[in-house]
Parts: structure tokens; sequence; C-alpha cells
């Protein structure tokens, strides 16, 4: 289990971004909620989208796997495809739904409340994607599922229905379901804010791990120690913009911005 | 009484047999078509195109809006009216299956409606189309759902097939009415008919309890 596309497969594609996007907007009626958002993701990179609720940061993502689609920027993925909102606005739909699919397919979500198939057991939930979309052959689907299953101490639950699983085990069966398909860009979407406190640990740490394995991954969370420990670059944004980016060491001990100090000590001392 | 008791056996395989030859398949054809065509309905209802979605509400509302005996009467005697002539077992077939199909679209509508909408997106983020999220993730839990009150047209349907003995179609209740014209036994006759409705319709409703536990095997009780 480790990224399919390595940087030193390709001479050069180290120097390009996997992802790029620029001026990202999107209104829904007259409530901007991004205001023009760029940002890079580099292979191998763990990139964390933090900011309070409405600040956009969750709409960026869905973005990332045509859940969404912006009013205007563009999306550059290293290799295709290249989404430029504005000009598909105009143009034919059909274009349009060819280029999300194929953003969707270079890219996986998790979802904060995992979304599992309940009517299907974790072995079929993860095999779905590749057996039904990508033309696996089952047998193979199923090896690597049980490997991956395996990975994160899942092994003797494949055959088990999602509700007779607990949130934690859930939530790692929704990584797995995600890892299954492939993808360049793992995307997840505050995978623990809808879980007890006392399971958030066991995924984030599979999270961390899969960043320490090399896979590229845009993260949204509120977990700002899982933040400072697995991200190369965090983002703060708030009311549609990227307020502050950097290093998680500077930016979180050093905020330059006002909005984002303020927002760190909410966080980091609730009580104060 | 003894008479009583002798006419009772005699016309008790009679009766069933024009359950198992009139009423059962009658019933479960006009089921079978009635579903898939609620199915289209209840799509085109959810449709995002107007025209589309005002097709289906329209017809959902002409079905619900008449009764069931006039739309059969409509088929049967009115349209030859108009050239079109249909055998009384097509017309029964037609009726009762267009009947279906507009209640039952509001069945399988409301149970679409009822899967959460994380469930499209994670179908999406796999990689499926919207068709294919609909077929292999939003209908088999469309369906958990569905099954009580789809049972419930499905018996109602089985009931108002005695309605195709009023077009000539030999069924149950044809065969008991034939009976008690030619011995004059109606109160027996009829409350034997309708025990034989009623011996069908608890097995049904035990199909349905079978059905029910199948399905919830993969939610939390």
């Amino acid at each position: 289990m480790s990224p399919t596309d390595p940087v030193a497969a390709r001479p050069g594609a180290a120097d390009r971004p996997l992802l790029t996007a620029a001026g990202l907007r999107k209104a829904f009626g007259q409530n901007e909620v991004l205001r023009g958002i760029d940002f890079e993701v580099r292979r191998g990179e763990v990139v964390v989208l933090i900011g309070p609720s409405g600040s956009g940061k969750t709409t960026v993502l869905r973005s990332l796997n045509g859940l969404e689609t912006p009013d205007a920027g563009v999306l550059d993925l290293d290799g295709g495809p290249v989404i430029d909102f504005a000009a598909q606005a105009l143009g034919p739909a059909k274009a349009a739904k060819r280029e999300r699919l194929a953003l969707r397919d270079r890219s996986a979500m998790v979802f904060q409340h995992h979304n599992l198939f309940p009517h299907l057991t974790v072995l079929e939930n993860v095999i779905e994607g590749p057996v039904q979309v990508q033309r696996v052959p089952k047998v193979r689907a199923v090896a690597e599922a049980t490997a991956l299953l395996e990975r994160v101490g899942l092994a003797e639950k494949r055959d088990a229905y999602p509700f007779e699983l607990s949130g934690g085990q859930q939530q790692r069966v929704g990584i797995v379901r995600a890892l299954a398909l492939k993808p360049d860009l793992l995307l997840f979407d505050e995978p623990t804010s809808a879980l007890d406190p006392e399971l958030v640990g066991e995924v984030l740490q599979v999270i961390a791990e899969l960043a320490r394995e090399g896979w590229t991954m845009v993260v949204v969370t509120h977990e700002l120690a899982f933040a400072r420990q697995a991200a190369d670059e965090v983002l703060f944004l708030d009311g549609g913009v990227v307020v502050e980016r950097g290093a998680p060491a500077e930016l979180f001990t050093a905020p330059r911005e006002e909005r984002t100090r303020r927002f760190l000590d909410r966080i980091l001392r609730p009580l104060d | 009484m003894a008479d009583g008791w002798q006419l009772f056996l005699d016309s008790f395989w009679p009766i069933v047999w024009g359950a198992v030859s009139g009423t059962i398949p009658l019933a479960l054809a006009s089921f079978a078509i009635g579903l898939v065509l609620a199915l289209g309905v209840a799509l085109m209802r959810l449709s995002r195109n107007r025209v589309v979605s005002g097709i289906a509400r329209v017809y959902i509302s002409i079905i619900r809006g008449t009764p069931l005996l006039v739309q059969l009467f409509v088929i049967f005697y009115g349209l030859p009216a108009i050239g079109v002539v249909i055998d009384p077992w097509p017309s029964a077939i037609a009726a009762f299956s267009l009947n279906v199909g507009g209640y039952a679209a509001e069945i399988i509508r409301a149970a679409i409606l009822s899967v959460p909408k994380g469930q499209w997106e994670a179908g999406y983020t796999v990689g499926m189309s919207h068709a294919k999220t609909l077929r292999r993730i939003i209908l088999p839990q469309a369906a958990r759902v569905s099954v009580p009150p789809l049972s419930n047209s499905f018996i109602s349907l089985v009931k108002d097939t005695s309605l195709a003995s009023l077009i000539l179609v030999t069924e149950l209740f044809k065969v008991s009415q034939q009976i008690a014209a030619f011995s004059q036994e109606f109160m027996l006759l009829y409350l034997e008919a309708a025990l034989v409705y009623w011996l069908i319709c608890l097995a049904l409703s035990s199909g349905q309890s079978a059905l029910e536990r199948r399905l919830d095997r993969y939610v939390a009780h």
C-alpha cells in the first residue's frame, strides 16, 4: 500500500504540483462561500485546511472531488483534468460533467459521517468502487481490500455490516474504501468531528501513518495537534479566503494575522 | 346444516381454483408491471425537468383521483367506442397495473427521498454515475423502507381484483357468484369467498414479515 505514482517515476514531475487551485469562487445564492482561493498540493504533501465553520474549507474540499462546482477558478491536476470553471459555466454541460468525473477518478473522499453503504458488508463497501467502476477483477479486489483492512486492524470485521462497528471502526473502513480506489489525492472532510473523543485517536493514527507513507492528502480538521504533527502546510481559511498559510510550526506558534491568532486562541484556550 | 357444509366443501376447491387461475395471476402480473411503471413514474416525478415531473404529477393525480372501477370500465367498455377493443384479461391487467403505477410511484418516490444525501455522494465519490448510484446504492436502501407500504398496496390489489368479475374475468369472486346464483346460498358462498381472500392475505402478510426480516439484516435493532 503506497501511492501509485512515485515522484521519481517521471523526470521533472517533482517541479510541478499535483494539484493547483487558482481563484476558486463559489456562491450559494447571496452567500459567497469562496472568494478566490489559491493553493498548491505537491506530491506526497499533506495540506491541512483549518478555519471557523462557514469559512469555506469544506466547500474547497468538496470541489476537489467534483461534489461542488465552483462558479469560477481553475483546478489543475497534473496529468489532467484541467478545469476552468468560469469557462465551463458558459460551455456545454456535458463536457463539464466529463471533467468533473475525471477529477473524481483521481481523488477519493473520506466523509465526516463516514457515509458507508449500510446495506453492504465492510468488504463489499471497500470493493464496490474497484469492482463496479474500475472493473478490477473481483478476486484481486477482494485480496487488496483484505490487505487494506488488515492494515487498519479490521480484517476480522470484513463480513460485518457497518451498523455492527464502532464509530472509529466505521471511519477506518471509510478510509480503506477511499484507499481502495488508489486515488492520487486523498481528501478528508473533518474525519473525526462526528466521533466520540476516545475514538478520535485510532482514526488520526491511521491518517498520520498514511501521511508518513507518502500519500498526498488534503485534510479539513479541527485537530490542531494532528495538523501540527502531520501537515506540511496549513491553510487558515476565513470568510472564503486563505487568510494565512505556512508550515504548522510557524503558523501555530507565531501566526502573522490577527484573525488566525484569535481563531487559534479560541480552539486552544476555549475557557479564557 | 349438513347440506350447507356439503355445499361449502363442494364449492371450496372451485373457488380456490378461481383464486389460483384468476385472482393470483391477475394480481401478480398487475403488480409486477405496476411496480416497473411506478419506478419510472417516481423517477420522472423526481426529475428536475419541470415538464417530465409535471407529466408524472398529472398521471398520479388522475389515478388517485378516480375510482378503480371507473378506470376498469373506461378501458373495457369505453375504449371499444373509439375502436379499441381489448379482451377481459388484458383490460384487467392494464387497469390494475396503471392503478398500482400511480399509487406505488408515490411510495417509491418517498422511499428514494428517505435515503440520506450522503449516500448519493458516497456513490459518486467511489466513481459511480448517477444511474449506477441509484441502482446499486439508493434503490436497495429504498426497497427496505418501501416494503411495508408496498405490501399494503399488494394486499389491496389482491382484493381489488374482485372488480375484474364485472368485466367478465373468471376469478375467485366470479366463481362464488356463479355457484351462489345456482345454489341460491348467497350468504354461505360470499362468506366462503371472503374466507379465501382472507387466507390469501394472511399468507401475504407472513410473506411480508419474512421479507422485512431479510431486508432488516443490515440495520441496528
